[in-house]
């Protein structure tokens, strides 16, 4: 299974590098929603301030929706999906893989967010054990509930669409948990913050142990 | 000896639709078989099923001893098929060696095996460094040939293996098919260039309708005896 998530996840990066959609779209769109948020609420910089956990984390959720198409869209190009399914890789691997890959991407991304809300919005970066700890365990939770949801979408004409009206709803803990864990980080008690930090692993751990199960016959089916 | 596929009254339903609807086929070890018929005779559909693609509705179907009803079985057969079809199942952003790299690998195949496959296809070069996205029709349909080379499949699925070939790349198409049926495999093809499929096939079924035509003729061809 190891083997497998490895194979999968290498090949998913090395698309990634030489497409460049990373580096090229998603990164730049990423920085484009920071700075109109800056730019909606300068008249106020402490609201920006305040805010700007959420607003980190609200750009990192529309990035991971691009994420997610795109990894599933590549196996859909070509008939990818009918080559994984009689390649005899194993699905549990397979999902462990793309989840690892869109980690990787995602996590790319909040370094350039990070940069780009402490220069743009002028946040002063405290508690970072605990902004390290939300981060790797909202991110694991953002790409294993994705990878679940991106295989569910696939096989349906409406994917595009149909993706961010199911995941968003199922990702708002991810969002209130990992904000919450940021504002606590920077200037609130590092000690709230970890409940929720808590909460997230909880999270990735249930989507990553679920999706393990359900990615073979999700995979079949869609 | 058992067949390598073994249908009776095999039912594939495509929604609503009976996209086979009742077959009966065996094919025997190290035979070349060709399914013709027209547009829409089921024929792609038989090669999916046969993959372990589709299910079985009705009917019996067994293909390497796997009984395909069983929806595990049809997962395990899977790994000792290979399926040559209309989509290649390549990423364009990747090149050609790293397309036959990776599905060589998820089949569990040796690196020996993989640089053979890019030989033998041909795309062992300047071509192999190419990404797919930039080579034409025909070598991305070779390179296909090589992932299925690479995995070293028991049964070989050709759905329109010629399409988009020229005359070099379908001599070397069934110089390949020939050798592998030489080592042990079987191939079942189904095209409408009959011509050059009958040259390779020992067999012809003609599917019609979804299912197969008792009036089917056996054709063993001169070529198909040459064995390179």
């Amino acid at each position: 299974m190891f083997r497998d998530a490895g194979l999968i996840a290498g090949k998913d990066l090395r698309v990634e590098l030489r497409s460049q959609v990373t580096t090229q779209q998603v990164a730049p769109f990423a920085i484009l929603v920071l700075i109109l948020f800056g730019v909606a609420l300068d008249p106020d910089r402490g609201i920006l301030t305040r805010a700007s956990s959420g607003l980190f984390w609200v750009a990192v959720l529309f990035c991971s929706l691009l994420a997610i198409q795109r990894a599933f869209t590549i196996e859909a190009a070509d008939g990818g999906r009918d080559a994984l399914r009689l390649s005899g890789l194993d699905p549990a691997g397979i999902f462990l893989g793309k989840a690892a890959a869109i980690f990787v991407q995602l996590a790319a991304l909040e370094v350039v967010l990070a940069v780009g809300v402490v220069v743009m919005y002028g946040t002063e970066v405290t508690g970072v054990p605990l902004l390290l700890a939300t981060c790797l365990a909202a991110t694991a939770g953002l790409a294993s509930a994705g990878t679940l949801y991106g295989v569910l979408a696939a096989g349906l004409r409406v994917r595009e669409t149909l993706l961010p009206i199911l995941l968003l709803p199922v990702l708002a803990p991810v969002l209130i948990g990992a904000t919450k864990g940021f504002e606590a980080a920077l200037g609130g008690v590092a000690a709230d913050g970890w409940p929720w930090c808590g909460l997230l692993v909880t999270f990735a751990l249930l989507y990553t142990t679920f999706g393990t199960l359900a990615f073979g016959p999700l995979l079949e089916e869609s | 000896m058992e067949p390598v596929v073994q249908l009776r009254g095999a039912v594939t339903l495509l929604g609503r639709f009976p996209a086979l609807a009742g077959i009966d086929l065996d094919v025997a070890a190290g035979e070349i078989v060709l399914l013709r018929g027209p547009n829409g005779a089921g024929k792609t559909t038989l090669l999916r099923l046969c993959a372990g693609l589709l299910p079985v509705t009705r009917g019996d179907a067994r293909v390497l001893g796997h009984d395909l009803t069983d929806r595990r079985q049809a997962r395990a057969v899977r790994r000792r098929v290979g399926l040559l079809g209309h989509a290649t199942g390549l990423y364009d952003e990747l090149t050609v060696a790293d397309n036959v790299r990776f599905w060589g690998r998820a089949a569990g195949a040796a690196a020996e095996d993989i640089t053979a496959a890019l030989a033998a296809c041909a795309l062992d070069g300047r071509l192999a460094g190419l990404a797919v996205a930039r080579v034409s029709t025909g070598q991305r349909r070779r390179t296909s040939l090589a992932c299925l080379l690479a995995r070293r499949p028991e049964l070989w699925l050709l759905d329109e293996p010629h399409a988009g070939l020229d005359q070099e790349g379908r001599d070397l198409l069934d110089g390949l098919a020939r050798q592998a049926v030489a080592s042990g495999a079987t191939v079942l093809l189904a095209s409408h260039e009959l011509d050059r499929a009958e040259a390779l096939a020992h067999r012809v079924v003609t599917i019609v309708g979804g299912t197969t035509d008792p009036r089917s003729a056996r054709v063993i061809t001169k070529e198909s005896l040459l064995v390179p």
